[in-house]
């Protein structure tokens, strides 16, 4: 198997704060990897690490076996690296079409373009219409993002990560703040992905990414505690002990 | 189905890009009071040079969320870069503007590396910065600029070699408002464009317009140059017009000037800068006729009500009866909703 995003020896510190220790871990291609461990793990400055948004202290990022250490974010995301927010980080006074319609036509080089009108490319068009069925937003196309429902926004948050046709996606909890009764449909939307696409999914809540993941990491305090298939990690009481807050021997 | 949506698709994202009744009837209506008020054309042409100047204005504060305390730097460059032209001997308008336009495109560009860093405290101040500085190598390089005397001798020659300036500001007027209404077709075109779209999503959220792959800083670099030209260019159209060119041009209530034509007309909306212009000179005129001493004061007093109704508010009140009125244009499919977001 080829490994679609490696780290090496991460690391990174906020002061003293020792936020990434040491992180060396690989993303399988085509995989559906969840990053799971408890609230201040660092799973979240993992995530801002690998997408450029931070630069780490130490240790090196590879993307299909391509250094990025030393990449600025936008041209990670040209590369095939995408991500989600973990707070929804969209444009509030724009409606979905045009946040995907922005996304793709970036994608496809046409942001330079200054004198054509948006839209006016037919296999653009084509793209933004399977993109918005796929993500079930057909309906709420062109209503300000401001005034989408909660879960609908989650669902554009993915949809303008994966508009980016990215090679490897990074979902920073997507299911934060949906409904219970949303959740199991928006990560079945995300497990629905087409394979190509290598999807490392970050969660704080164990027991909705058992569901989802053919592969567990479980972080804490910035460094990787334990990996392997849901099964294991799911029956490890070491990780039920982490999650019930107890101590563990290091 | 699938057509149908690509079909509505399609239709909505263009649906920016078309010319309404009202812009058309805007422009007749521009161009037809280069007949009906003869004796305005003066005022008229000032209206058109501050229209355009917001106009430049809008283009990186309302399409790019680049605030901007010193946009007279690039009006009074280009104000000089035409004067001195003129002086010296190239008579020629359209040499003058595109000479203008270069100036302060450069001017654009090189500071737009101070300008796009840090927080809108930090954009304020450098831009006011920069207007400083300039106005005062104004002030002392009087062998160039004249200095606090202004900048005599400017005498331009006919516009294409055609069309002499009058005394009543009619060619003048022409000349301004045709230039304005060439530049705002093409910012028109860009605020439409892909391209805009892009500006648009950096004003929104700069973080997440990285994470879809923008180049946030060269987008910007390019709109702020661009700006620059555009505010060049208006002030090359006032010293032509004029024939003179003083030290006001590179002043601060030039760059305090344009933001209130901008926030009396409304902010990322291209047809803001026009009707503020138009608002804010035709109060002027009102108001100075009326009771000269006090025009501050009213025109203050206004500004506040302005911002603090909201003029989203009102302006939108009266667009919902047009729309009303009007009825809808654009066919959309009967399974969507017809909701819209805000046009051009």
């Amino acid at each position: 198997m080829t490994i679609a995003l490696e780290t090496k020896g991460l690391v990174k510190r906020f002061g003293g704060l020792q936020a990434t220790d040491n992180v060396s871990f690989q993303l399988q291609q085509g995989a559906r990897h969840a990053l799971i461990g408890p609230n201040g793990a660092g799973k979240t400055t993992f995530i801002n690490l690998l997408t450029g948004v931070i630069k780490p202290t130490a240790g090196q990022i590879f993307l299909e076996g391509q250094d990025i250490t030393g990449l600025r974010p936008e041209l990670r995301v040209q590369r095939g690296l995408a991500r989600t927010f973990q707070i929804n980080q969209l444009f509030p006074a724009m409606t979905p079409l045009e946040t995907i319609g922005l996304a793709v036509s970036e994608r496809t080089g046409g942001g330079r373009d200054w004198w054509r009108v948006t839209g006016s490319r037919r296999e653009i068009i084509d793209e933004i219409v399977e993109i918005a069925q796929r993500f079930r937003l057909t309906d709420v196309l062109d209503e300000k993002t401001s005034n989408l429902a909660y879960g609908k926004q989650r669902l554009l948050e993915i949809a303008v990560a994966f508009a980016c046709r990215p090679r490897v996606l990074l979902l920073d909890e997507p299911a934060a703040g949906v409904p219970e009764a949303e959740r199991h449909e928006l990560l079945a939307t995300v497990a629905a992905l087409p394979r190509d696409v290598s999807v490392l999914l970050i969660e704080h809540d164990m027991d909705l990414v058992f569901s989802f993941a053919d592969r567990i990491t479980v972080m804490v305090n910035g460094a990787l505690f334990t990996e392997g298939t849901v099964e294991e990690v799911s029956t490890d009481p070491r990780v039920r002990a982490v999650y019930l807050g107890e101590s563990v021997d290091e | 189905m699938s057509t149908n949506i690509a079909d509505y698709v399609s239709a909505t994202l263009t649906r920016r890009g078309r010319w309404g009744v009202g812009e058309i009837l805007f422009w007749l209506i521009a161009a037809a009071t280069l007949y009906f008020l003869p004796e305005r054309h003066l005022i008229l042409n000032e209206i058109a040079i501050i229209g355009l100047f917001a106009i430049s204005l809008d283009l990186i504060l309302g399409y790019a969320g680049i605030v901007s305390l010193g946009h007279a730097a690039f009006f009074g460059l280009g104000a000089y870069t035409a004067g001195i032209l003129a002086r010296n001997g190239i008579a020629d308008p359209l040499l003058g503007l595109g000479a203008a336009a270069i100036t302060a495109a450069i001017l654009g560009f090189v500071t737009s590396f101070l300008v796009l860093r840090g927080s809108d405290l930090t954009k304020l101040m450098v831009t006011l910065g920069v207007a400083l500085v300039l106005g005062e190598i104004a002030n002392q390089a009087s062998w160039l600029t004249g200095g606090a005397d202004g900048l005599q001798g400017v005498t331009m020659g006919p516009i294409l070699g055609l069309f002499e300036f009058d005394i009543f500001g009619t060619t003048a007027y022409a000349y301004s408002l045709t230039v304005t209404f060439l530049l705002f077709i093409v910012a028109r075109r860009i605020v439409v464009s892909p391209y805009g779209l892009s500006l648009r999503s950096i004003r929104d959220n700069p973080l997440k317009a990285r994470a879809v792959g923008i180049p946030v800083n060269r987008r910007l670099i390019a709109i702020y140059t661009l700006a620059a030209a555009y505010a060049g260019v208006a002030g090359a159209l006032l010293a032509q017009t004029t024939q003179f060119v003083s030290l006001d041009v590179l002043a601060f209530h030039r760059s305090a000037d344009v933001m209130l034509v901008l926030v009396i007309g409304g902010v990322g909306y291209l047809y803001g800068g026009l009707i503020g212009a138009i608002v804010f000179k035709v109060l002027q005129d009102v108001i100075s006729a009326w009771t000269p001493q006090y025009w501050q004061f009213w025109i203050g007093l206004i500004l506040v009500i302005i911002v603090l109704a909201g003029r989203e508010r009102l302006t939108e009140r009266v667009r919902t009866l047009w729309k009303g009125v009007a009825g809808r244009t654009a066919k959309s499919p009967d399974t969507l909703p017809k909701t819209s977001a805000r046009e051009v």
